[in-house]
């Protein structure tokens, strides 16, 4: 079994090769149940891999598929442990769901077969990043979803936007990298190797605190720049550009994790860093809170969402920079079931809506597609921490972590529970505005259900929202028992003991949860008129929120201008002048000499035979005179 | 035994009037036999001053030297005649198109 696990990653590959090659013959929707089986046989394969981990007592295993660079660790190697399983699930399960979803979506698109070869190459990209054995096989996973999701936010690349949100992704996604690199090349200095196994065993007594702290905040810099967070978060709202299965599977559910996955599996660095850990905790409620409030005034269905993502994975980075890796996986997976199922919901809806985003334009949705009004509003209710959802559970790990670590965590905490209130708030908010009230279409806009292909991932998504919080309950810790084996000798932050502490921290955050809610649901399900008038009476910050606090607008001035400036004046001020000048300098050179020796060349033959004999003369001449 | 100088003065003078030829005149024809004459010249110094020297290595040389340039008039004149034919006429004056 375990010496096949490289059909995980290959599975997915080969039907993106050959949808890249025979995927326009196939057509529609061929092209799309292909890609579809392919990842969902890898998901199979991964189950029946996993079995014996859920089982427990089976030993975590690496497979070397072939040496690469066997004298830096670099080979492509697979590491098959609980948390790569967990996260192989989780993509492969999830990203089935989404890839079936898609064949719906993307029916009349006229490059169907290349988007499901692009979703395809992705599902392998970041199977290649969850399953790496050592960095530098996680780093090309890291590049190549980069490459994915660039390609997928520009898939409609006839639409400027759209292509001006793939380069943002990709520029800013550069930003993280060079960090993350940095961290690489620290990690390799001081280990000599990049494979984990060497790392990890012997990270106690080779790294001092000093230079754990520095790998671990330039890893933060990667793991931020990837997974959205404070500063570098500004691309995800823009990659809302691309198809909302995209959206769903690569700025939700997957890829956006992996900086959370970096950070969890290299926790036995950040063990012996404790001011990274913190600072990771920090930078992740901060984030929290900051898209919370932005996703507050947003009117776009997926902007609300974009913002809720990179909340969500907010918490997800306050979980594991408490050191509670455990509740930051739980989070990231529970996320991963109802986020998807948002995005899918939402994509359902804009399909509906003859592609209208904008909320203020829907309205009374409920009778039109009963089916996506409920499962969406069972992942309305669970992100917004309703128990016994999944979000609930998951969300009050995190929080009950933090509080439970004291000192400055204590304030995070208080931040993390702010940001619920936030989400229950806009999360319900978008809930009302799409599917209760009168309807405010357009004119000529006839809302119609979903088909079946997209109907059935959203009801297998709303289950798994419902039931995926129970894995991991503080009644019966199944995942921590599960994960225990990657955190071996790690301190793990956990909630605080005993079933009463739980119960008042989990009252808090449901509480927060239901004024959220109550308080959005209470504002919004009266006429438009009445809720404008709300949004109205809270400027001028709801209008700064709407401008998400005109941060791209900073950047633009601080950072892209000058940046412009500077390519300007090398483009134009040292490459055209001194560059191309030294060049063009030369071959001018060389054409005024040619000019210059142009009338030698008489065209008459007698002309050359003199210069012949002349030239002759002189040789037998010089030899005459004694030369050589 | 004639002495090799008269043989030497002989084969210069046919040099000179072939490389006169060549500068003067234009038919390419004219011109090719000019250049034979030269090359004929050379052969004769060689053949006299292997035979003054005693070695048989300057009729050698002289018996390459015409295989040789009984290949390159086959050539030569090939290219004469069908120069001639395409502009009927054979003065090298008028064929300058790689003028500079």
């Amino acid at each position: 079994m375990i010496d096949f696990i490289w059909l995980i990653i290959a599975l997915p590959l080969l039907a993106a090769v050959v949808l890249h090659f025979v995927g326009r013959f196939l057509g529609e929707p061929l092209s799309g149940w292909l890609a579809s089986a392919a990842i969902g046989a890898s998901f199979v394969f991964a189950l029946v891999a996993a079995l014996p981990f859920i089982d427990g007592g089976a030993e975590a295993s690496t497979v070397l598929l072939w040496e690469w660079m066997p004298a830096i660790g670099a080979s492509l190697e697979i590491q098959w442990d609980p948390l790569s399983a967990l996260m192989t699930l989780v993509v492969t399960g999830v990203g089935f769901l989404i890839h079936v979803f898609a064949i719906g979506y993307m029916h009349g698109d006229e490059r169907f077969a290349r988007f499901f070869t692009n979703l395809n190459l992705f599902a392998a990209s970041m199977l290649t990043l969850v399953l790496a054995g050592n960095y530098a096989m996680l780093f090309l996973g890291w590049e190549l979803v980069g490459l994915c999701s660039y390609l997928l936010i520009g898939f409609w690349f006839t639409r400027p936007s759209a292509s001006a949100a793939a380069k943002k992704a990709f520029v800013v996604n550069r930003i993280g990298d060079f960090g993350f690199m940095i961290a690489l090349m620290l990690v390799f200095t001081s280990f000599g190797t990049l494979s984990y196994a060497g790392v990890f065993e012997r990270a106690p007594e080779v790294l001092t605190t000093g230079t754990a702290t520095a790998i671990g905040l330039l890893l933060l810099v990667g793991a931020a720049g990837k997974s959205a967070q404070v500063p570098l978060y500004v691309w995800l709202p823009d990659a809302m550009e691309g198809p909302t299965p995209v959206s769903a599977l690569i700025h939700a559910a997957t890829m956006v994790t992996a900086g959370v996955y970096v950070i969890a599996r290299s926790a036995a660095i950040f063990d012996l860093a404790p001011a990274a850990s913190t600072t990771v905790a920090t930078v992740g409620a901060i984030t929290a809170l900051w898209a919370a409030t932005i996703a507050l005034a947003q009117r776009d269905i997926k902007k609300v969402l974009a913002y809720s993502t990179v909340s969500q994975l907010g918490y997800m980075f306050l979980a594991v920079g408490s050191t509670a890796y455990v509740a930051g996986i739980f989070h990231l997976m529970t996320h991963a079931f109802f986020k998807a199922l948002l995005f899918l919901g939402a994509g359902a809806v804009i399909h509906a809506m003859n592609d209208e985003q904008d909320m203020h334009k829907m309205g009374g949705l409920f009778k039109r597609m009963p089916v996506t009004a409920i499962t969406m509003g069972i992942a309305t209710l669970a992100i917004a921490g309703i128990p016994p959802l999944a979000g609930f559970w998951s969300k009050d790990e995190i929080l009950a972590s933090s509080f439970a670590r004291g000192g400055w965590f204590s304030v995070l905490f208080v931040v993390g529970l702010i940001t619920a209130l936030l989400t229950a708030f806009y999360m319900t908010r978008q809930w009302v505005l799409v599917f209760l009230g009168e309807p405010r279409w357009d004119e000529g806009v006839e809302p119609h259900r979903a088909p079946r292909v997209m109907g059935v991932p959203l009801i297998i998504l709303a289950g798994l929202s419902v039931v995926g919080g129970l894995v991991n309950t503080p009644f019966r810790y199944t995942l921590e028992h599960y994960l225990e084996p990657v955190f071996e000798g790690i301190s793990l932050q956990h909630p605080p003991e005993g079933i009463g502490m739980f119960l008042i921290l989990a009252g808090l955050s449901v509480f927060a949860g239901l004024v959220g809610a109550a308080a959005a649901f209470l504002t919004y399900r009266r006429p438009a008129g009445s809720w404008k008038r709300f949004e109205e009476g809270l400027q001028p910050l709801w209008g700064v929120w709407e401008d998400a606090y005109g941060v791209d607008d900073i950047y633009g001035r601080t950072l892209v201008a000058p940046g412009k400036r500077v390519a300007d004046v090398s483009a134009f001020g040292v490459d055209l002048p001194v560059i191309d000048g030294a060049v063009n300098g030369i071959a001018g050179l060389f054409i005024g000499l040619g000019q210059r020796l142009r009338p030698l060349q008489t065209g008459y033959v007698r002309n050359y035979a003199a210069l012949l004999f002349a030239g002759a003369i002189v040789v037998v001449a010089w030899l005459l005179a004694g030369g050589l | 035994m004639v002495d090799p100088g008269l043989y030497m003065t002989v084969a210069a003078v046919l040099f000179f009037i072939g490389a006169l030829g060549m500068l003067t005149r234009r038919n390419a024809l004219v011109m090719f036999m000019c250049i034979e004459l030269m090359l004929n010249a050379v052969n004769l110094t060689l053949i006299s001053a292997g035979r003054a020297m005693n070695d048989l290595n300057g009729q050698v040389a002289v018996f390459f030297i015409l295989v040789v340039a009984a290949a390159e008039v086959v050539v030569g004149l090939a290219i004469i005649v069908a120069i001639f034919r395409r502009r009927s006429t054979a003065s090298v004056d008028e064929l300058n198109e790689m003028r500079g």
